[in-house]
């Protein structure tokens, strides 16, 4: 186990270096001279000149991008923001809790949602609860997380005034954006977990549990839960990284100060090395959770821990 | 003594899937909403009662009404017929997006699985490094790369879902490279590019037909989040995401700015998630739960 563990975090280097390479090449054809936008449309051509010697964006593109993975893995250093100056890795981890806060809200609440009203629906099949379930579920996946959020903001903190619709400081801040980031993912989950238990409860150790004179109750979940969740499981994690992207929208209706939305500033205003190190910052931490979720499915199934040895 | 003819049902594999699919009345309905959502898209100048950007500053931020159906915005634009306009705009990313990812997704994937080996593993870490970025910054960073104009919107959009298209054709040819068929047509010389064109696409369009059916309405719906962000199609198109965001400062007073676009977004996404639920269903049977 502890050696796939190492082998998983080792595989992730190389996975690192190319999401690095191609974010650095993107932003690198980026339009727009970082050293222009650091000294002001007016700054004279000579002082433009030395600031790009200075920061050697006169360079190979080569040996510039070796030496962003040098200080990147070195020294922690993702450069410099071109507009406040301060360290793109600051930046980005005075930020990050408040995205971090939100994409776990948001899978709770999809969780906590999803999976029960999966089991219900998949235990009582083309039941009425099933039926609307389904219904609001595939509402839930078509519907727009941005405009979602809008209409939140219109009943609750409008017309209702119960919630308030912008900042994360308290609690009561937090359920609206979680809510309107976690409802896809919630009718998502639904999903995954009816089809997932319709298809292990027509296994024929079902059966038997059930020949056996077992409860129903013992049958669904001793029996059948335990395996159908593990596809469950999957997908919780690949929410977690879609939400952590979607964060995105979901921080810039709700004026959330999180990594999104330093993100979409950021492209805004051309600020180039916070975007590159925001998006690495996201993809480091989608690939440690999809990496978390492997290693938690060894807890769930037995039979995988032990191909891991 | 005469033979009925007309009782002889024609069959194949493609007549018994549109059969399948026409008892689903969820799928039909989805269907029905797609298609005239594109008779929409293609008569737009002729349904639509306003241009796109036609301004009537006398007329601003009306509610529905008779000559406004879905009311007006802040510059006094027919909702109604910018949301007829958008369905074009719409469409066409969706489509085309899906369309990029399939055949640069769907090239990978086929190459990778019919020639296995290196070139195999290879392509695969390239996937798992595009998969590693969550798509929705993926397409912001190709946008802001590139400029948010429609072409390149399409493109981001189209790159993020390259790795489900490769995944799903690699995952056929592997599945169908070493049987019989494939051997016969190798043994009467047939090349690899007619092999992987002619005999092992065809047999793997079932799981490509319900993702690229469900792509296009994660496309639409990643290209209409953009647009919220201010990072997509930029105005005075008409694009649904674009509309929302410029309704969102008027939430307070007009909320019918912001109403109608989401509805757009939503019953179009949803027709399309209803089909691609029926084709999946009447696609693959042994899937239907």
């Amino acid at each position: 186990m502890h050696k796939y563990i190492l082998r998983r975090l080792l595989l992730l280097i190389p996975v690192m270096l190319g999401v690095s390479f191609i974010v650095f090449t993107m932003m690198y054809f980026t339009p727009g001279d970082p050293a222009r936008i650091m000294l002001g449309e007016s700054a004279p051509e000579a002082d433009v000149q030395k600031l790009r010697d200075d920061l050697g964006l006169n360079d190979p593109f080569f040996i510039q991008y070796g030496r962003y993975v040098k200080n990147a893995v070195v020294n922690q250093d993702m450069g410099r923001s071109y507009i406040t100056k301060r360290p793109v890795f600051d930046e980005i981890a005075a930020r990050f809790p408040n995205t971090l806060k939100l994409a776990s809200m948001g899978v709770l609440i999809a969780v906590v949602i999803g999976v029960p009203i999966g089991i219900i629906s998949a235990t009582r099949q083309y039941s009425l609860f099933d039926n609307i379930s389904m219904v609001v579920a595939l509402i839930g996946v078509s519907m727009p997380n941005f405009w979602q959020g809008l209409l939140l903001i219109i009943l609750f903190s409008i017309n209702l005034a119960w919630l308030p619709s912008s900042g994360f400081d308290t609690w009561k801040h937090m359920i609206l954006p979680a809510v309107t980031l976690g409802t896809s993912s919630a009718a998502i989950i639904t999903r995954m977990t009816r089809s997932s238990m319709l298809e292990v409860v027509r296994q024929d150790y079902i059966r038997t549990a059930r020949a056996k004179g077992q409860k129903e109750s013992v049958v669904i979940n001793q029996h059948a839960l335990k395996n159908a969740l593990i596809p469950v499981i999957t997908v919780i994690g690949l929410q977690f990284g879609y939400l952590l992207g979607g964060a995105v929208l979901t921080e810039s209706i709700f004026g959330i100060s999180g990594v999104g939305r330093l993100m979409v500033d950021s492209i805004k205003s051309r600020d180039m090395l916070v975007v590159q190190g925001g998006v690495l910052f996201i993809a480091v931490t989608f690939s440690i959770v999809n990496l978390g979720v492997d290693i938690l499915y060894s807890f769930v199934d037995p039979r995988i821990k032990s191909q891991y040895k | 003594m005469s033979i009925d003819v007309k009782k002889r049902k024609k069959t194949g594999p493609w007549r018994e899937v549109w059969r399948r699919l026409k008892q689903n009345k969820s799928a039909i309905f989805g269907l029905i909403v797609i298609l005239t959502l594109i008779v929409v898209a293609i008569f737009a100048d002729q349904i639509a009662p306003y241009g796109y950007d036609d301004q009537n500053l006398r007329a601003r931020f009306q509610t529905p009404n008779g000559d406004h159906w879905f009311g007006t915005d802040n510059f006094g634009r027919d909702i109604f017929s910018r949301i007829i306009y958008g369905a074009q705009i719409s469409l066409k990313v969706g489509l085309l997006a899906v369309g990029i990812a399939l055949i640069v997704g769907g090239t990978m994937g086929a190459i990778a699985g019919f020639y296995g080996g290196r070139l195999d593993n290879g392509i695969m870490r390239f996937i798992d490094i595009l998969l590693a970025i969550p798509s929705i910054l993926l397409a912001i960073s190709i946008v802001a790369a590139l400029g948010p104009e429609l072409r390149n919107v399409m493109i981001a959009v189209g790159v993020g879902s390259i790795p489900s298209y490769a995944r799903i054709v690699r995952a056929s040819v592997l599945s169908l490279r070493d049987q019989e068929f494939i051997e016969a047509a190798r043994a009467v010389g047939a090349s690899d590019t007619r092999l992987i064109l002619k005999h092992i696409i065809p047999n793997s369009l079932a799981p490509l037909i319900v993702q690229s059916t469900i792509g296009v309405a994660g496309a639409i719906l990643a290209a209409a989040g953009l647009g919220f962000i201010g990072l997509g199609i930029q105005p005075p198109l008409a694009e649904w995401g674009a509309m929302l965001n410029s309704g969102r400062q008027y939430i307070r007073d007009y909320p019918h700015m912001t109403a109608f676009p989401g509805l757009a977004i939503m019953v179009t996404i949803f027709a399309l998630n209803l089909l691609g639920d029926g084709l999946r269903d009447a696609l693959d049977p042994r899937l239907k739960n």
